[in-house]
């Protein structure tokens, strides 16, 4: 080794806008955030729902509103994604060997959708 | 006939006799479409400027010397054809990477990583060469086939941020070949892997950004063998917690 090697700092803040790759990362961890505060919103909606039927019903009139509304569906947008990308990279993760084969990655992403739409069917199902 | 064509490859140099921080060099190269990147820098070398560095030895992606950033992307220079890229060629050392000089990157510390996860095969119980060998089904083989064909480039390290944000981490090559031998019916040192790549500074400072498998010229995907270690890693713990009578 050299006397004096030379060592290029990695910028602490702004790394990931050298590479699409490390955005598509960042996009990623960001959708959390709206998972986080969405999981907040429904544990709000709880208390809200023991202090009695009026606190209630103003909890949901402030979500029919026009913040709420895209509050909701900018939630639902990033949990969309954040879950297809995780759906995405499960063979990675889980991959299953069938004797010396191993099962298709598509089939691993796939079940991870059905299961998906069964239970947003049996959930919607049960909330109307 | 081979098209010819000229192109500008930009060097970035640095000797520590004499700069203080790395400059760019651009030389003009004739080259043909079939050539690779090394082919270039070896014709800068021979040609053009002797004293530029670079690592490099089989010209076919066997031994994994000539890893450089190129156009900012963790490459094989012996992999990457020049028509692939435009008439301007940027060549970088690996990031992450302390520069030795030019292209040549100081790579003691992946030795160290490395060799800490005892990347080789430790038998469950020795026998004697008389007994014979130790058998394998291909089923088994298959198991862990795809790590095997890690060539230790590095490519992995200068594409993973988080090793260049954190220098502590193990990183993915190391893990993934301690998960080569763990998976190995052969092997029983998987306990004595488990307290480096199971640690803090081992899988769990992996974020998954997965850029590792992108840029691996093996198609080795190092990023699913660290998942793949959390999780038996997250097994072990609820074992040894909820279940302490399970443990061997």
């Amino acid at each position: 080794m050299s006397s004096k090697p030379y060592i290029r700092e990695v910028p602490k803040t702004s790394w990931f806008f050298r590479q699409p790759r490390y955005m598509r990362y960042m996009a990623r961890e960001v959708t959390s955030f709206f998972i986080g505060a969405f999981t907040l919103l429904l544990v709000v909606g709880l208390k809200r729902l023991a202090e009695g039927p009026e606190a209630f019903q103003s909890f949901l009139d402030a979500l029919r509103g026009p913040l709420g509304v895209l509050f909701c569906v900018a939630a639902l947008v990033a949990a969309i994604y954040h879950s297809t990308s995780w759906f995405n990279v499960t063979p990675q993760a889980m991959p299953i060997q069938r004797g010396e084969e191993f099962v298709p990655g598509k089939m691993i992403v796939g079940a991870h959708y059905a299961i998906w739409a069964v239970v947003s069917l049996i959930v919607l199902i049960m909330g109307i | 006939m081979s098209e010819e064509r000229q192109i500008q490859l930009e060097v970035l140099r640095y000797n520590p006799e004499t700069d203080l921080e790395p400059r760019y060099q651009t030389y003009t190269v004739p080259c043909v479409n079939e050539w690779v990147v090394l082919d270039a820098l070896n014709y800068v070398k021979e040609n053009l400027d002797p004293t530029l560095s670079f690592r490099w030895s089989c010209h076919m992606a066997v031994c994994g010397s000539c890893g450089y950033m190129i156009n900012g992307e963790p490459k094989l220079g012996c992999k990457a054809f020049i028509h692939e890229y435009g008439d301007h060629i940027r060549v970088e050392p690996l990031a992450h990477f302390p520069i030795e000089r030019d292209l040549v990157t100081v790579v003691e510390d992946f030795i160290t990583k490395f060799a800490s996860v005892k990347p080789y095969l430790i038998p469950k119980e020795e026998k004697p060469i008389s007994a014979g060998e130790y058998k394998q089904t291909p089923a088994q083989l298959m198991k862990f086939k795809q790590y095997t064909l890690c060539i230790n480039c590095m490519l992995c390290y200068a594409a993973c941020p988080q090793y260049g944000l954190v220098p502590e981490f193990l990183g993915p090559a190391a893990i993934s070949m301690a998960h080569r031998y763990n998976q190995d019916s052969r092997d029983g040192g998987r306990d004595q892997r488990q307290e480096v790549i199971a640690s803090h500074e081992g899988v769990w400072e992996c974020s998954f950004v997965g850029a590792c498998s992108e840029v691996c010229p093996k198609h080795v995907d190092p990023a699913g063998a660290l998942q793949q270690v959390k999780v038996a890693s997250t097994i072990d713990w609820y074992q040894e917690h909820l279940m302490p009578w399970s443990k061997k």
